[in-house]
Order: structure tokens, then C-alpha cells, then sequence
């Protein structure tokens, strides 16, 4: 199992090297100059120009550059935002748990739904039940994130009028941020009312985000667990004349469990990039839409930092995964 | 009598409540300097609530009234403008600073030293800092020194008189600072609390920002113009606009701007919500290449304006957000010229202008640019529309485009080919910032895209400049704008018209030609 685990770390390093060069090189890639788009229309002058390019640094050769920001990153320092002049690092520590509150509630609510509804179907092969549930996910999976938030929106804070249009809790509450998910820091301010309305804030969001995962769970359970429902060793199980639920809970979900963990890992990746669109519409003040800001605007090195610290969260979810896949599946640590 | 006793206790409990003011803001500020940076978002969040500035902008005009200078005298030869300031002026007192003294001429010079000065330990206080107006108006090649002359009195040397001047003390980056707070965050080493804790003496004390979600601001109690009738001042980041129209909807904010113009009808209709509306500060153009022929020949380019439909642009471009521009300024600056006749949308006319200058089988490049802006909504659909009618006289267009950064700078260039669409909102208030900027023989090369540069209309705007005459300025600009409409290096083609929906509660909110949005004076009525 350790030698299992240290060739799963060892594999990170030349990952995030890579990761290091294609952030850097993803934004500088792209048409566009920071210094003419801070500029404007209002222009700047030549001379202005060569003194902001030495002051941020662009004037040196590229390979300089890249060397200067890996040095930085090994020293902990991602460089300074070139619009707000703040310290990447720190604007990502404190935006990141709002989009990790979000991303963990849409998973969570993708497993809990997904996972069930994927036996269910699966256990009801070809049924309508199976169809309107596989129907459902195919519909989730296709929908356009942007526009399915806005007509939740329209139709829950709009016309009915059940929850809270955007934010993360109602504007009326006030408190320092403790631990900057805003479940925990309501529940500890004490103030009446400010759990309730953070949960509020969250369902919308939570649903949208959750789209795309749970139609992807659903649909992987259901096939995972219609290929262990044919093996052998649940027919046996059956013919032992154990109960329904200890075949398909025990003997078959075990297995294709297998399977939908891997899933469930790369959704973390598919919730964080969905994140992106989600935080936009629902004004969440997540890492999503200050990178989506940073691209617009060419701020090189929040684009380079942002990437990385979010590929580097999603290569330690899938780490994590492995190891879990392997305690799962002890062919594999062995392997 | 028990119903006496609960409207009585209800009346107390709602008028003992705070009054709290919710404004949609559109987007994050990129920090609390005002000087540091050159977006009206973080003007709106920054100098407008929490600071003031020597001089200030008259509300809903661009007149230049006092602000903490409560007046000024300016020298015979324009050079000298010194200012008396207020006396008893107090700075916000906060949880992080507790000002030991009222505004004196060292908050002024340390506010406009820390963007002149490279000594000065906050020229360059945040990584990468760089003062964008301040340098963008020419200050520093402006302002020789800056004298204290005593406590409530400061002289500004300048090294040629500039009319404009004053205008621009009245900028964002103008704002004033209070030196106690800024020589205390460097004896404690947090120099960059200055980009992110503001103190100022405006009318709202800043109380915390939560980065991309909120920020909070108070009244100020002891503000030199008095308090506020509202406690609260919060504004809510919603960078989507159907988001924002939702909130409006929700009464989850009381004021947002920036609506989507297919939307505006809605809100009119609606009972609840009040829209304002008032002419953005700000221009659409098509630039010719006033270098190439042969646009060169004036005639030309005025056969060319010709063939624009402007009607049509405002329909499906401006979709009604927009008014059709005959001059190079808007008609809220001062100075317009409303005497000047536009041209005729006349197709037939134009073909035979351009025969009688020997001009046949006109090909030209319309250049489209890839963003939307006040000005501009959709330069694409534009484009379109001035192609189709000038095919309809023989020139064939061809529309062009690029990244927008490349695009301001391929503008830029006297050989380049094609016209340009563009435009520009205005800064100060102050023709000059129009008429020299985009159409002075010194931006040639630069900001001037038309590359025009003209004996008769540069003697004019020049003359403008160092008179500082009120009415003798204007009568120049007028007449500047009769030779631009004469000699046409652009065809103007539009001002925007900026939309302000609010609760019907909010009363007092008066809109701002330069685009800011001020919440002083402003109270809710529930």
C-alpha cells in the first residue's frame, strides 16, 4: 500500500510541472495585452508603456519569466494581481472556501440523489421508471448551466418567491468570517435566522451545480450496476435466497461502486469548472468568477495562479480517489 | 386604545430601525484607492461614498462647485490656483484608525505627492502601482510644486495655465487622503491597508468588504456637509444584469444600474420600480483615416456621413438606449453646439458628392470592435448596417476586427487602413477632454484615430485651453464644433442613454451625467 501510494505522489510532480507550463503558457497564448486593455481607449504613450512592461516584468524573455514564476511558486508566492495590485495567494485563500462550500454541497447532493436513483433504475431495467429517470439525466446533462440557474431564478425567487435571488446570505446579517464556509460561520455566529437563510442562499446554486454530476452519477450507477447484476456471483447470491436488498446493496453495490467512485472524483474537477458559470449567475463569491474576471482582463498572474492551485486541488481529489479506489479494490494496491 | 398603543409601538420599533440602502453594484472594485485605478465601479465604491475632493462636480451636472476647498482664487497669469480649505473637517473615526485632527493642507499635498513624488514612500506603496489618470491628465507634466501656505491654504504652481484644471481636482484621483492615517498604517508597517481599509471625510465611512459579495459602508456623523438620512449603505456585487433586474424584482436591492436595455420597457411598466433615465457623458464614432486618400478630401468623408442611417443604428443597435450625436461632445457638456445641422441621411446625394470628387469603385474597411461599450452596444451589427447602405452607392465595405487591445493600438496608426468605430466617455466634464484628446493635432498617432489634424480647429481648442474665461471658452468650443462638422473626420453616430431603475421607496437619488453613481442625499421611503 505504500509503495501504491508513493508512485501516486511521485506521478503528481511531472503533472504539476505540466500544469505549471500550461497555465503559464494558456494566457499568454491567448491574443491580448494586459498593459492596452488597462489602458483602454484612453491609450497609453510608448515610453508609459516600456515603464509598466519593466515594472511587471514582461520585458524579460518568456523562459525568464516561467523560471521567476516557478521559483515563486516553490517559494510560496504566486505573484501579484496586476488590477487589484493584491497578492494571488491571498485573494484565492479568501474565495476559495465559498466555491469548496458550494462544490462539496453539489457533489454531495449528486451522490445522495445520483447513486439511488441509478440503482433504482438499474434494479427497474426498461421500465418507465428506468426511462423517466435515464430521460431526466440525459435532459440535466445537456442543459446549459447559464440558462438553467437564470430560469430557476426567475421561477423560484421571481414568481414564487421561495428562496433569495443571489448571495450567500441575506445582506441583514452581518458577522466576521471564521472559517469562511458560511454554514459553519452562521451556525457559530448566534445571530436568529442566519443558518437558515446561508441553507437558503445555497439551494439554488446547489441544485444548478449539481446538474451535470448527478445526471453523470445516475447514469454510471446504472450501468455499473447493471454489469455486476449479470455476474455470476449475485446469481449465486440470489439462488442462496438472500433478500433483495443484501444482494443489490451488499453483493452488487459493493462492486459497481468500484466504478462510480472514479466517476464521483472527476465530477469534483466538473463541479469546480462548473463553478465558473454557477458563481456568475448567482453573484457566489467563489474562485469561479474572479478567474473568469482575470481572463477578460489578461491579469496573467491570477489566470497562472488560479489555474494551478485549482488543477492542484483536482489532482489531490483524484490522488485521493486512487487511494480510496484501492481500498476498495484490494487488486489494485497489490497491483 | 389598544390599537393607539401597537401603531404607536410599531411606529417606534420601525422608526428606531436602521435605514439600510441596497445597491446592486455590477462588479467587484479593484481596490479602495481611487487614484490607483481607472474603473467607475471602484470609483463608486471608493471615492465617491468615502471621500471628497478639493473641488467636486455639482450633482447631476459637470459644473465645478467647492468641496473641501470652500473657495479659490486663480493667479492673473493662470499659473498660480490656491485653495482655501474648509475649516473643521473631520475624517471618519473607525475601528482601525482615530484621527487626532480635522483636515489641514498636509492631507492635500500628501494626496497628490504620493502620485508625483517618486520619494514619496507611497509612489509606489502595492506591488505594481501605477497612478492612471493621474498621468493619463498630463498632471505630472502639469503641477510644478505644491505649496503649503498655511494650515488651511494650499497654492498649486503650474507650468502653463490649463484651463481644465480645476475640472480635473474634481476627478476620483483627486480624492484626499488623510496623511495621520497613512503615516500611521507606515510606522505599522500595513502600508497596503491604505488599497483596502479607506478613510476619508466623505459622507460614508467604509465599515468592510467581503471580496466579490459585499461591502458595507455607515453614514458618517460628523460629515462637513452633515449626516445622512439613511444608517446603512450596502452594496450588493451582482455582476449578472437579469440577476440584478431579479433582486430589483425581489426587493433584495433598491437601486441597480446598468439594466439590459430589452428589459427597460418592462420596468417602466412596472408599478413598483421608478427607471431614471439621463444621456451617458459620451460619444460613438467612425473614424476615417484623415491621411489616406482619399479620405483626405473632406468631401468625401462628408458623402460618406451621408449614407449613415443613424435611425436604423438606434433601432436595432441602441434598441431606444441610445440618441443620435451630431457633435463630438455630448449634449450635457457644456458648450454644445445645438445650432449645428447634422447631415441628411441621403443616399442619393452622397453618390453624387463622391462623383463630383472623381471618387468611383470605393473600396474601404470598416473596422468593428470586438467589445460592446456605453457607446457602442454592438459594433458588429454597426458595421453591418453602414455596409449594407454604403453598398447601396458602389463603395464596398469590408468589415474588419481584432482583440481589443490590439485593435486600440492598430487604431492608432497614420497609416492605417480603414475607419474606425469607437467612441469615448468623458472624464471631467470638460470639452477640452473631448475635442483636444480624440481630435487635437497632438493625439495624432494616438488618441486622435482620425489622424485629423486641423490649423483652424487646433488654434481654437488651444486658445480654449489657457483662457480661463467661462463664456469665452465656450464661444471657442462652438466654434470648434462648426468647423468639425465642416471639415468631418468622423461621422458621430451616437450618445447612450443610461438607465437607473429603483424601488419606488428610494427618493433624493440624482443621476450623474459623468456616469458615478452618489448616494449622498439619497433616503428610502418604505
Amino acid at each position: 500500500m505504500l509503495r501504491f501510494l508513493l508512485n501516486r505522489i511521485g506521478l503528481l510532480i511531472p503533472t504539476f510541472v505540466g500544469v505549471s507550463i500550461v497555465s503559464f503558457a494558456f494566457i499568454r497564448l491567448l491574443p491580448g495585452d494586459p498593459i492596452l486593455l488597462l489602458a483602454g481607449e484612453r491609450g497609453v504613450s510608448p515610453e508609459r508603456y516600456a515603464e509598466l512592461e519593466e515594472r511587471f516584468g514582461f520585458d524579460r524573455p518568456l523562459i525568464v519569466q516561467y523560471l521567476d514564476y516557478l521559483w515563486g511558486i516553490l517559494h510560496g508566492d504566486l505573484g501579484t494581481s496586476i488590477v487589484t495590485k493584491r497578492p494571488v495567494l491571498g485573494e484565492f485563500l479568501t474565495l476559495f472556501p465559498a466555491t469548496l462550500e458550494l462544490s462539496i454541497c453539489a457533489i454531495g447532493l449528486a451522490v445522495l440523489v445520483g447513486i439511488p436513483a441509478g440503482i433504482f433504475a438499474a434494479v427497474r431495467r426498461g421500465s418507465l421508471i428506468d426511462q423517466s429517470i435515464m430521460g431526466t439525466a440525459l435532459v440535466g446533462y445537456s442543459m446549459p448551466i447559464f440558462w438553467w440557474g437564470l430560469l430557476l431564478i426567475v421561477l423560484f425567487s421571481g414568481v414564487l418567491q421561495w428562496t433569495p435571488v443571489s448571495g450567500r446570505i441575506s445582506l441583514l446579517y452581518y458577522f466576521p468570517s471564521v472559517t469562511g464556509f458560511m454554514l459553519i460561520d452562521s451556525a457559530l455566529s448566534g445571530e436568529p435566522g442566519a443558518f437558515r437563510s446561508a441553507v437558503s442562499h445555497l439551494i439554488l446554486p446547489t441544485i444548478v451545480l449539481a446538474t451535470i454530476p448527478l445526471a453523470v452519477i445516475a447514469r454510471q450507477t446504472r450501468s455499473a450496476m447493471l454489469e455486476v447484476l449479470s455476474e455470476d456471483y449475485v446469481r449465486t447470491a440470489r439462488a442462496k435466497g438472500l433478500p433483495p436488498w443484501r444482494v443489490i446493496g451488499l453483493h452488487a453495490l459493493r462492486n459497481a461502486l468500484i466504478l462510480v467512485v472514479t466517476v464521483i472524483g472527476l465530477q469534483v474537477g466538473v463541479a469546480l469548472a462548473g463553478a465558473i458559470l454557477t458563481e456568475t449567475i448567482f453573484s457566489w463569491p467563489g474562485v469561479g468568477k474572479w478567474m473568469v474576471d482575470s481572463v477578460f482582463k489578461r491579469d496573467y498572474p491570477v489566470v497562472q495562479g488560479g489555474l494551478l492551485l485549482i488543477a492542484g486541488i483536482v489532482m489531490i481529489v483524484n490522488l485521493l480517489v486512487d487511494l480510496l479506489y484501492g481500498l476498495i479494490n484490494p487488486r489494485i494496491r497489490h497491483r | 386604545m389598544l390599537l393607539a398603543t401597537s401603531i404607536l409601538a410599531f411606529g417606534l420599533a420601525t422608526g428606531a430601525q436602521a435605514k439600510t440602502l441596497v445597491y446592486c453594484l455590477e462588479g467587484s472594485p479593484e481596490g479602495f484607492d481611487p487614484a490607483l485605478y481607472t474603473a467607475g465601479t471602484t470609483f463608486d465604491a471608493s471615492s465617491k461614498p468615502v471621500y471628497n475632493r478639493l473641488v467636486e462636480f455639482e450633482r447631476g451636472t459637470t459644473n465645478v462647485i467647492p468641496g473641501l476647498a470652500e473657495s479659490w482664487e486663480t493667479s492673473d497669469d493662470g499659473l498660480t490656483y490656491t485653495f482655501k480649505l474648509r475649516p473643521g473637517v473631520k475624517f471618519h473615526t473607525t475601528d482601525y484608525f482615530t484621527p487626532t485632527r480635522d483636515l489641514n493642507a498636509d492631507d492635500v499635498i500628501f494626496s497628490f505627492d504620493r502620485q508625483r513624488v517618486e520619494s514619496d514612500p507611497y509612489f509606489s506603496y502595492v506591488d505594481g502601482a501605477s497612478w492612471e489618470y493621474f498621468d493619463g491628465m498630463s498632471m505630472p507634466d502639469l503641477i510644478d510644486s505644491i505649496e503649503k501656505v498655511d494650515d488651511l491654504t494650499v497654492a498649486f504652481h503650474l507650468k502653463r495655465p490649463e484651463a481644465p484644471f480645476l475640472a480635473n481636482l474634481a476627478m476620483d484621483f483627486a480624492s484626499i487622503m488623510s496623511k495621520e492615517y497613512a503615516d500611521q498604517l507606515a510606522a505599522n508597517g500595513q502600508m497596503t491597508d491604505l488599497n483596502q481599509k479607506p478613510l476619508g471625510t466623505g459622507p460614508f465611512q467604509f465599515v468592510a468588504y467581503q471580496p466579490d459579495a459585499v461591502i458595507r459602508y455607515k453614514a458618517f456623523d460628523d460629515y462637513w456637509g452633515g449626516r445622512q438620512a439613511i444608517d446603512d449603505l450596502v452594496f450588493a456585487i451582482t455582476v449578472d444584469n437579469a440577476v440584478r433586474l431579479q433582486k430589483l424584482l425581489a426587493g433584495e436591492c433598491h437601486i441597480m444600474p446598468y439594466p439590459n436595455p430589452a428589459d427597460v420597457q418592462a420596468l417602466k411598466d412596472n408599478p413598483d420600480i421608478n427607471v431614471m433615465e439621463q444621456q451617458g457623458l459620451n460619444v460613438g464614432y467612425l473614424a476615417y483615416n484623415a491621411q489616406m486618400p482619399p479620405f483626405d478630401n473632406p468631401k468625401v468623408r462628408k458623402a460618406l456621413n451621408m449614407t449613415i442611417n443613424k435611425q436604423a443604428i438606434l433601432d436595432a443597435v441602441f434598441q431606444g438606449a441610445g440618441q443620435a450625436a451630431k457633435n463630438p461632445i455630448p449634449p450635457t457638456m457644456w458648450s454644445y453646439n445645438e445650432d449645428i445641422v447634422d447631415d441628411d441621411y441621403d443616399l442619393e446625394a452622397a453618390k453624387a458628392m463622391l462623383e463630383a470628387e472623381g471618387v468611383s469603385d470605393l473600396k474601404m474597411k470598416i473596422w468593428a470592435m470586438p467589445v460592446q461599450r456605453p457607446y457602442n452596444p454592438n459594433a458588429r451589427r454597426m458595421a453591418e448596417i453602414m455596409q449594407a447602405d454604403l453598398a447601396k452607392i458602389g463603395v464596398e465595405a469590408e468589415i474588419v476586427s481584432y482583440e481589443w487591445g490590439e485593435y486600440l493600438e492598430k487604431a492608432k496608426d497614420v497609416k492605417r487602413d480603414g475607419a474606425v468605430l469607437l467612441g469615448w466617455t468623458g472624464d471631467n466634464g470638460d470639452p477640452d477632454n473631448f475635442l483636444a484628446v480624440l481630435l487635437g493635432c497632438d493625439g495624432v498617432g494616438g488618441s486622435n484615430r482620425a489622424q485629423w489634424c486641423n490649423e483652424e480647429f487646433e488654434k481654437l481648442i488651444q486658445d480654449a485651453k489657457v483662457t480661463s474665461n467661462h463664456a469665452e471658452r465656450e464661444n471657442l468650443y462652438r466654434q470648434a464644433q462648426v468647423v468639425f462638422k465642416r471639415e468631418a473626420p468622423w461621422a458621430t453616430i451616437a450618445h447612450s442613454v443610461v438607465f437607473m431603475p429603483m424601488r419606488n421607496g428610494v427618493k433624493g437619488y440624482i443621476m450623474d451625467p459623468l456616469g458615478g453613481h452618489w448616494f449622498d442625499g439619497v433616503d428610502i421611503e418604505e
